[in-house]
C-alpha cells in the first residue's frame, strides 16, 4: 500500500479527500485566479504593458526610416565614431537599430513625454536592456516592434545588449538621454 | 508465457523490487551515461562560474561562449534525458514487475542518443557552434550540431515508445491488477510530455538543419523562437513530471507512504498533461509579433492550472510523508514527524531539500517571471538562470542524485563507499545551490545580463557601469557556484567510486518467471481518513508559509514594475 503499488481501492477516484487537501486546493485555486486577473487587470489599469504592434521589415526599409529621422533631428554627435544624438519632437516616431555590435543612434527624449519607439535588428537576435531602469525587450530580426514609451526619470541611460549575439556581444552598449 | 521465457527476473533482497534482466542492463547503461554527461557539464560549469565571477574572469570570450553552450546542452538535455530514460524503464518494468518491451529497439534508442550526444559535443568543442543551447536563427551552428540533437531526440522518442510498449506488456501479461501505481502514472505523464516536446523539436530543428546544409534559404527567427521553446521549455516539464514522480517514489521508499488521495495526486498530474507545456510562452513575453491574448493565456498555463497542480503536489508529497510518520506514532505537535524523519539518509534529505527549494526558489520566481508584464524586468537577465537552476538543479538534479543513493545497492548491487560523505552531499550541494540561485536572482533584479562574458564591457565605446551591489552579487554567484560544483563532484565521486570499488552485494534470487504484484487489500487506515479532517496539519502550515512568501514576493515585483517608464 504505497505510491509504488497499484491503489488498493479499485475505485480510487471515488475515495473521499481529506480536508487538508480540499482546503489547500481551494486556497491555491483562489490564488491562481488572483494572479490571472492581476495580469488581465494590469492591461486595463496598469501603465506598463508591452505593446504587440509589429510589422515585417527588412534592414533596408528600417535603415531608410532611421536615417530620415537622424537627418532631420540630429543635435550633435558623440564618441570617436560620431554617433548622432537625435532629439525628436514629442509624440513622434523614433527609431532604434540593433546590429553587431551597437545600438544606433543615441536618442534624446524629454521626461514625461510620449514617443513611438520602433526597434528591429539588422542581423541576429539582440536584447534591449535599458539600465539602470531595467526594462528588457527582445529584438528580433525581420520584425519592427512599435511601442509607446513615456520616460518618467531624467538622466543618462545605457542600453545593454542582453541576448547573446556573438564574440563582441559584451561591447554592445548604447546610450539614451532623458532631459 | 513463451515471450517471457527468454529473460530472467531478479528479486532484490534489500528492496523486494523485481528487476528483469534486459531492463536492468538498459537502466544501468542509461543512468551511467547520464552521470558521464553530468561530469562533463560539471567540469564546464567551473569555466562558466569562474568567468562570470568578476574578480576572476577566467576564460577568453570565445572559450566562454563555447563552454557555456556545452554546459547548457550537457546538463539540460543529455544528463537529464539519459537519466529519465532509466527512470521510465524503472517505473514501467521494475514497478510493474514485467519484462521490457522490445529490448533490442531500446538498445537502438540508446545508441542513437549516445551518437547524437557525442556528435553534438565534439561539434561544440571544435568551436564553430557556440550558439548557446537555444541556437536562435539566423545565428547558425554547423550542420553537425543540429544533426546530433536530432539523432538524440529520435533516440529519446523511441525510448518513450519502448516505455509505452512495456506498459502494454504489463497489462497483457497481468503482472498487476487495477490501476498502475501513482509513480508509474507520473512517469506516463512525463513520457507524454516528452513525445510532445520531441515532436516540437523535430518540427523546428529539421528545417534548421536543412538551412545549415544550404538546402533551404530561410527559417523565420520569430517562428523559430516560438517552436523552439515548445521544445526547450517542455523538455524541462518532462523533468518536473519525472522528479515529482520520484518525490512520491522516495516518500514510499523512505516511509512506506501512500498518496493522501490518489484522486488528488493523479488529478494534479493530469493538469500537467493538459496545461504544463503552455509555459513555452514564458520565453516570448518580451517578443514582438505575439498577441497579448496569446501571451496571457499561455503564460498562465491557461489560468494557472499547472501552477495549481504544482501547489497541490507541494502539499501532498510532504503530506503523504506526514501521514505515514504520524501512523508510526510521531504525533507530537505540528512537526515531530519532520524532526524525526531520516535526515541522515541522503535519499530522503536530497528529496526534501529539493522539494523545498523547488517550491520556494524555483516555483515562486518562475510564476513571477512568467507574468506577462513582470517579465519586462527580468527578461534575458541573469535572474532567468537563477530561476532555472532552482528548478532543474535543485529540483531535478538533486532529486536524481537522491534517487541514485537508493539505486546504488538496489540496481547496481554495490555498497555505497564513504557513507559519511554521502550523508552530507545533499546538504552541501542543495544549500550551496540555494545560495547560488538567490544571489543570481539578486543580480538579475539589478539588471545584470545572462550569457554575457564581461560585465565591465571592455572595449565598448559607451560602457555602462553596474552598481557595486551587482558586482558583489556576481562575486557571490562565483563562490556559491564553486561550492555547488564541489557538492556535485562529491556525488560523482561517490557514485562512480561505489560502482567501481564498492563492495559487491548479493543480487538475490533469479527466476525465469515474474512474480505478479499481489493485490493489496484496503487497509483500515485507508478507510477511516476522509472525514476526520486535517490529517497532515504540519504540511498544511508549511504550505501556508509558502503561500505567504509567494503572495509577498509577487506583489513586491508589481510594485517594482509600477515605477518603470510608461509603456503601451
Amino acid at each position: 500500500m504505497s505510491a509504488i503499488l497499484p491503489p488498493a481501492e479499485r475505485l480510487w477516484w471515488k475515495h473521499p479527500l481529506d480536508r487538508v487537501e480540499g482546503l489547500w486546493i481551494a486556497i491555491a485555486f483562489a490564488w491562481c485566479m488572483v494572479m490571472f486577473f492581476m495580469m488581465v487587470g494590469w492591461h486595463i489599469y496598469g501603465k506598463q504593458n508591452l505593446s504587440t504592434e509589429t510589422y515585417k521589415t527588412t534592414p533596408e526599409m528600417f535603415s531608410a526610416k532611421t536615417q530620415a529621422m537622424v537627418d532631420k533631428y540630429t543635435v550633435r554627435t558623440e564618441t570617436d565614431q560620431n554617433i548622432p544624438v537625435v532629439r525628436p519632437p514629442e509624440g513622434s516616431d523614433i527609431y532604434l537599430i540593433a546590429r553587431l555590435w551597437s545600438w544606433w543612434p543615441i536618442l534624446e527624449l524629454e521626461k514625461d513625454k510620449t514617443y513611438k519607439l520602433h526597434m528591429t535588428s539588422m542581423d541576429y537576435n539582440h536584447g534591449f536592456s535599458l539600465q539602470p531602469t531595467n526594462i528588457n525587450i527582445q529584438v528580433v530580426p525581420g520584425y519592427e516592434h512599435v511601442m509607446k514609451i513615456t520616460p518618467n526619470q531624467s538622466g543618462q541611460f545605457s542600453i545593454v545588449c542582453n541576448e547573446f549575439c556573438g564574440i563582441n556581444h559584451h561591447s554592445m552598449v548604447g546610450r539614451l538621454y532623458v532631459k | 508465457m513463451a515471450a517471457t521465457s527468454a529473460t530472467t527476473y531478479r528479486t532484490c533482497p534489500r528492496s523486494g523490487l523485481q528487476f528483469e534482466a534486459q531492463a536492468e542492463k538498459l537502466m544501468i547503461v542509461n543512468a551511467v551515461t547520464a552521470v558521464v554527461a553530468l561530469l562533463v557539464g560539471g567540469l564546464l560549469a567551473i569555466g562558466v562560474v569562474l568567468t562570470r565571477w568578476p574578480a576572476v574572469h577566467w576564460l577568453a570570450a570565445d572559450t566562454f561562449y563555447m563552454v557555456l553552450t556545452a554546459h547548457g546542452i550537457n546538463m539540460l538535455i543529455f544528463w537529464m534525458i539519459f537519466f529519465e530514460v532509466a527512470v521510465l524503464y524503472f517505473c514501467a518494468s521494475t514497478l510493474l514487475r514485467c519484462r521490457i518491451a522490445t529490448p533490442k529497439i531500446a538498445w537502438v534508442a540508446y545508441a542513437l542518443m549516445l551518437v547524437g550526444a557525442v556528435m553534438n559535443n565534439i561539434d561544440v568543442f571544435r568551436g564553430g557552434s557556440s550558439v548557446m543551447m537555444t541556437s536562435y536563427v539566423p545565428m547558425m551552428a554547423t550542420p553537425w550540431f543540429y544533426l546530433g540533437l536530432i539523432l538524440f531526440a529520435v533516440g529519446a522518442l523511441i525510448a518513450c515508445f519502448v516505455f509505452f510498449g512495456t506498459l502494454v506488456v504489463a497489462k497483457r501479461e497481468k503482472t498487476y491488477q487495477g490501476s498502475v501505481p501513482l509513480v508509474t502514472f507520473g512517469a506516463i505523464v512525463a513520457a507524454i510530455i516528452a513525445v510532445f516536446t520531441i515532436v516540437s523539436g523535430a518540427i523546428i530543428l529539421v528545417p534548421t538543419y536543412l538551412l545549415a546544409l544550404g538546402l533551404i534559404s530561410n527559417v523565420d527567427p520569430l517562428i523559430y523562437r516560438t517552436i523552439w521553446w515548445a521544445f526547450g521549455h517542455s523538455s524541462q516539464q518532462i523533468n518536473v513530471a519525472a522528479h515529482i514522480s520520484i518525490w512520491y517514489l522516495v516518500a514510499a521508499l523512505a516511509f512506506g507512504a501512500k498518496p493522501m488521495s490518489e484522486r488528488v495526486s493523479r488529478g494534479a498530474f493530469l493538469l500537467y498533461i493538459l496545461f504544463l507545456q503552455l509555459a513555452s510562452a514564458h520565453h516570448l513575453l518580451a517578443d514582438p509579433g505575439v498577441s497579448t491574448e496569446w501571451k496571457v493565456v499561455n503564460t498562465s498555463y491557461f489560468m494557472y492550472f499547472a501552477v495549481l497542480a504544482s501547489m497541490i503536489h507541494g502539499l501532498t508529497v510532504p503530506g503523504a510523508m506526514e501521514v505515514a510518520q504520524r501512523a508510526k506514532g510521531y504525533n507530537k505537535g505540528l512537526f515531530e514527524w519532520l524532526r524525526k524523519a531520516p535526515w541522515g539518509n541522503p535519499t530522503f534529505s536530497g528529496v526534501f531539500i529539493s522539494l523545498v527549494g523547488f517550491g520556494f526558489l524555483g516555483g515562486i520566481s518562475g510564476v513571477m517571471m512568467g507574468t506577462e508584464q513582470l517579465n519586462l524586468i527580468i527578461h534575458n537577465t541573469i535572474y532567468v538562470p537563477g530561476h532555472f537552476h532552482a528548478t532543474v538543479v535543485v529540483g531535478t538534479t538533486l532529486t536524481f542524485m537522491a534517487l541514485t543513493y537508493y539505486l546504488i545497492p538496489v540496481l547496481f548491487k554495490r555498497e555505497t563507499i564513504s557513507p559519511g560523505l554521502a550523508k552530507i552531499q545533499p546538504y552541501l550541494f542543495g544549500f550551496s545551490m540555494y545560495f547560488f540561485c538567490l544571489v543570481m536572482m539578486g543580480a538579475g533584479t539589478l539588471g545584470v545580463s545572462r550569457r554575457h562574458w564581461d560585465m565591465a564591457f571592455s572595449g565598448a565605446a559607451m560602457a555602462y557601469e553596474w552598481p557595486g551591489a551587482a558586482y558583489l552579487m556576481m562575486g557571490l554567484v562565483g563562490i556559491g557556484g564553486i561550492a555547488a560544483i564541489v557538492g556535485g563532484g562529491l556525488y560523482i565521486y561517490i557514485t562512480v567510486g561505489s560502482l567501481l570499488w564498492g563492495k559487491k552485494l548479493d543480487k538475490g534470487a533469479v527466476s525465469p518467471r515474474f512474480t505478479p504484484i499481489p493485490p493489496t487489500a484496503p487497509t483500515a487506515a485507508a478507510q477511516t481518513y476522509g472525514s476526520s479532517g486535517l490529517v497532515a496539519p504540519g504540511s498544511f502550515v508549511l504550505a501556508l508559509v509558502f503561500l505567504v512568501a509567494f503572495v509577498l514576493y509577487y506583489f513586491i515585483n508589481w510594485k517594482y514594475l509600477a515605477q518603470l517608464w510608461g509603456m503601451s
